[in-house]
């Protein structure tokens, strides 16, 4: 079974590397490049995990994060952040918030593709 | 008769009294002798007795002529001598006046007078001795006190003084430019209506905040500390961050009542500056690491994919183009965060601001050494003497030297020349150190950078590159092909443009102002309403204005305020308050002579409604006094709409005062008063001239006021209501 994963990346090469990656591997992937697309392709249609990485002015994977988590779906998607913030504070928040898993940058992709079907396989 | 000859009543009664005991005994004698006689006897005795009478009277009378004169010499002798000693005694126990008394009669009264002199004498020596030291003792607190404030006007850190109300007892230069900037008028008030003796720190200062340390200092003490201090921080109502250390003052420990605190120190750090400069150095650390780490991030995600091996050619360009692009935002991130950093880099070691023309004069004098080495000036294209520079002079004039002596001594060059000037660089200067003749090679230059420093026969433990690092500067040697010379260069950072300012400021004061007034410890707010306080211990801002007309009702304006500050009976001079006021109208020509103001002069000055808030502020917790006050105070209470703010403090008039006093004067003009207390007047007709004349009428009033029993405000104020010209309401 191919799973749903939304790339909400604001970083165009990063997104670029991600989505090739995870396409890749044989994956569904949709992406989105800021907060309010993020949301609105979270709500059209669910995707089983979201890989968050949203840092532009105005943007923040924090907020989107806790939004996402606020829509009280009993089941929602996994949620990875991912960041250049690497203080353990940053950190804290995250998982705070609602992250199921936080990654500080610069991580190998290999890392980032291991904890993504870590997450999936609890799930399934 | 000779007063001195005359008997005195003593000695008559003396005599009467003699006379009567004899008489007494003659009569109780007769009538014993009668008691044992015979009927027949007793008529012998009788008829003999008749006969005697006379004759027994002439004797006593005879009898007692001869006692007198000795009965007088002896009151002369024994009782005058003493009486009379009695008396000079007590002129010298009542009076200053000491001089030998004037001691006859018996050894034992001589005597007695002369241990009287020795006392009085003593006395004196005693007395003399205690003025002496009480002179002695108020003459070296007078020099401690000036010797302490001298110190402090001298201090860079800025000091403030309070007693336990808040109110400011003393303050340096340093303190009073900090709060200048802390003004919300800096250009009008320049922070005078903030700083001043016998002014509420509390309007800086949140009180609960001054509070709250202060109980922390008590608690600490209380625990056994030593000297336990205080550290605040708080915004202030200009948006300035200051820093605060506060110890307290105790009294003297011999003073009783323990060691109890009667006020605080607080030393003043405006931290503004360095806190933006933090916080730009933490943003700029911030934005390098997480800017590299998503940077990093892209390049490694790239790099994993360009690893797969079957990547087609056009992903592949895509992914390394990714590289390429991430390589290039991290190297003009780190370009940007080293330009910071460099400008940064001046703040770690300590640097004094110094005038280019003082460095460059100290550097001759260092580098000077008859018959061995010259130094001279060399005047730059731009004047570099009027710069300011931030420098580490003592390491700077010991590099210069060390540079200087090397070159005598192993090139044997015998003048130098010294030379600074702006530099093409932004916030930084360059100093030259010039010669004729030979040069050095890169190597040498090298070494002579690394090398211990060694002048005068001193060698330090730092090199040249470690003074040119301490001032984040630069140094190298430059040819000057054409006149055959070449100099060293150090690239030195200017001091910024607001600590030029303020080093500026520091200088121009020529006689040390008086910033302190211990007496302020002992005042407290005594519950006592202001009516009751005494004249002599209030606070008042003696102010005038110059205005455009006479008629405030009718469109004329106020042009100048000035003002000066009395307080526990001292004119302050330095804390007054003078501000030209845009009248918004033409100021008309018959009035310029009167006030020498001109049009010029008032365009582009702030307005009313700009001046009178400082003026408030100036004004607060105040008395005012002006001369003829209900003009200047018309002028003020027709703004009270327009500015919303009310001058409701008591006022006092001089001219109503000097009419109380000298009610025969004919003239109780300003000019006039003035000239009767000869007083000097300098400057009169402009706004602050006038009120310092006032303000030195005034002082000269409150002790002829108390002469007439006017003592507190509140009589003062009655008074002045009833003078004659109280009456006449403008």
């Amino acid at each position: 079974m191919t799973h749903r994963i939304l790339i909400a990346v604001d970083d165009p090469n990063m997104r670029m590397s991600l989505e090739f990656m995870f396409r890749r591997e044989g994956f569904d992937v949709s992406v989105a490049h800021n907060d309010a697309a993020t949301l609105a392709a979270v709500a059209e249609q669910p995707p089983e995990l979201v890989l968050l990485d949203l840092n532009a002015a105005g943007h923040s994977s924090f907020d989107v994060c806790q939004a996402l988590r606020a829509q009280d779906v009993p089941s929602g998607p996994r949620i990875v952040l991912l960041s250049a913030k690497g203080r353990d504070t940053d950190i804290a928040k995250g998982l705070a918030l609602g992250a199921d898993a936080y990654l500080t940058k610069p991580c190998p992709t290999r890392a980032l593709l291991q904890q993504a079907n870590a997450l999936l396989e609890v799930t399934a | 008769m000779n007063p001195r000859n005359r008997p005195d009543r003593r000695v008559l009664l003396a005599l009467v009294a003699l006379g009567g005991v004899m008489l007494l005994w003659a009569a109780v004698t007769a009538a014993l002798v009668w008691s044992t006689l015979a009927p027949a006897g007793r008529s012998a005795l009788a008829e003999l007795s008749d006969s005697m009478a006379a004759l027994g009277g002439l004797t006593l009378l005879f009898v007692l002529l001869g006692v007198a004169p000795g009965l007088n010499a002896l009151v002369r002798h024994y009782v005058k001598p003493p009486a009379r000693l009695l008396e000079e005694a007590r002129t010298l126990l009542g009076t200053d006046a000491t001089r030998a008394p004037t001691a006859h009669g018996t050894p034992d009264n001589r005597a007695l007078g002369e241990v009287i002199l020795a006392l009085a004498q003593q006395r004196d020596a005693l007395r003399a001795d205690v003025a002496q030291q009480v002179q002695a003792a108020s003459r070296s607190i007078e020099q401690e006190r000036s010797r302490l404030a001298a110190l402090m006007s001298e201090l860079t850190q800025s000091v403030v003084v309070c007693n336990l109300d808040g109110r400011i007892l003393l303050y340096n230069t340093r303190a009073r430019l900090q709060f200048r900037a802390l003004s919300d008028a800096p250009g009008v008030a320049s922070g005078a209506e903030l700083i001043g003796l016998g002014r509420s720190i509390y309007t800086v200062f949140d009180r609960k905040r001054v509070a709250h340390a202060l109980e922390n200092i008590q608690q600490r003490r209380q625990r056994g500390v030593a000297s336990p201090s205080a550290q605040f921080v708080t915004t202030t109502r200009a948006g300035q961050l200051l820093r605060a250390q506060m110890t307290a003052v105790t009294r003297a420990p011999d003073d009783g009542d323990g060691a109890a605190i009667t006020g605080f120190v607080l030393m003043l750090d405006n931290i503004t500056r360095e806190f933006e400069e933090e916080s730009a150095r933490d943003a700029l650390l911030l934005a390098l690491t997480e800017g590299s780490r998503a940077s990093l991030a892209s390049m490694q995600a790239a790099i994993d994919m360009l690893d797969l091996p079957d990547l087609e050619p056009a992903m592949r360009e895509r992914f390394q183009t990714v590289i390429r692009d991430e390589i290039g935002a991290m190297g003009a991130r780190l370009h940007t965060l080293a330009d910071n950093a460099a400008k940064g880099i001046k703040t770690r070691w300590p640097l004094e601001d110094m005038l280019g023309e003082d460095l460059l004069s100290a550097a001759q004098r260092r580098i000077d050494a008859p018959g061995r080495l010259r130094a001279g000036i060399e005047e730059g294209d731009d004047g570099g003497g009027a710069l300011w520079l931030k420098v580490d002079s003592f390491s700077l004039l010991q590099a210069l030297a060390s540079l200087a002596e090397r070159l005598a001594d192993e090139y044997d060059i015998r003048s130098v020349s010294l030379r600074l000037g702006r530099a093409a660089q932004a916030g930084r200067a360059h100093l030259d150190l010039i010669w004729q003749g030979q040069t050095m090679s890169t190597e040498t230059i090298m070494g002579w950078q690394m090398d211990d420093m060694v002048s005068g026969g001193e060698r330090s433990p730092l090199s040249v590159r470690d003074v040119v690092e301490r001032h984040g500067g630069e140094f190298w040697l430059e040819r000057e092909r054409v006149r055959h010379r070449a100099f060293f260069r150090f690239l030195l950072p200017l001091a910024s443009e607001r600590e030029q300012l303020d080093a500026a400021e520091l200088f121009p004061l020529g006689s040390r102002p008086e910033y302190y007034d211990f007496d302020l410890f002992q005042t407290s707010e005594s519950g006592c309403a202001l009516a009751d306080r005494r004249l002599t211990e209030l606070t008042y801002t003696v102010f005038d204005t110059e205005t455009t007309g006479l008629n405030p009702g009718g469109g004329d304006e106020i042009i100048q305020i000035g003002a000066a500050r009395i307080v526990n009976g001292k004119l302050l001079r330095q804390e007054s308050f003078e501000q030209l006021v845009d009248p918004q109208r033409p100021i008309p020509a018959a009035s310029i002579p009167i006030h020498g103001i001109t049009q010029d002069q008032v365009d582009g000055q702030p307005t009313i409604a700009a001046v009178l808030p400082a003026f408030h502020a100036f004004a607060q917790d105040t008395v005012l006094v002006a001369h003829n006050a209900a003009f200047d105070m018309r002028f003020l209470q027709l703004k009270e709409a327009a500015t919303g703010l009310r001058f409701e403090q008591p006022v006092l008039d001089t001219l109503l005062l000097s009419a109380l006093v000298h009610p025969n004067q004919e003239s109780h003009r300003l000019e006039a008063i003035a000239e009767r207390f000869n007083i000097t007047v300098i400057g009169r007709h402009t706004a602050l001239g006038d009120a310092i004349v006032t303000a030195e009428v005034f002082l000269r009033l409150i002790p002829l006021l108390a002469e007439k029993g006017i003592h507190t405000l509140g009589e003062a104020r009655e008074a002045a209501q009833q003078t004659y010209y109280a009456r006449l309401k403008y």
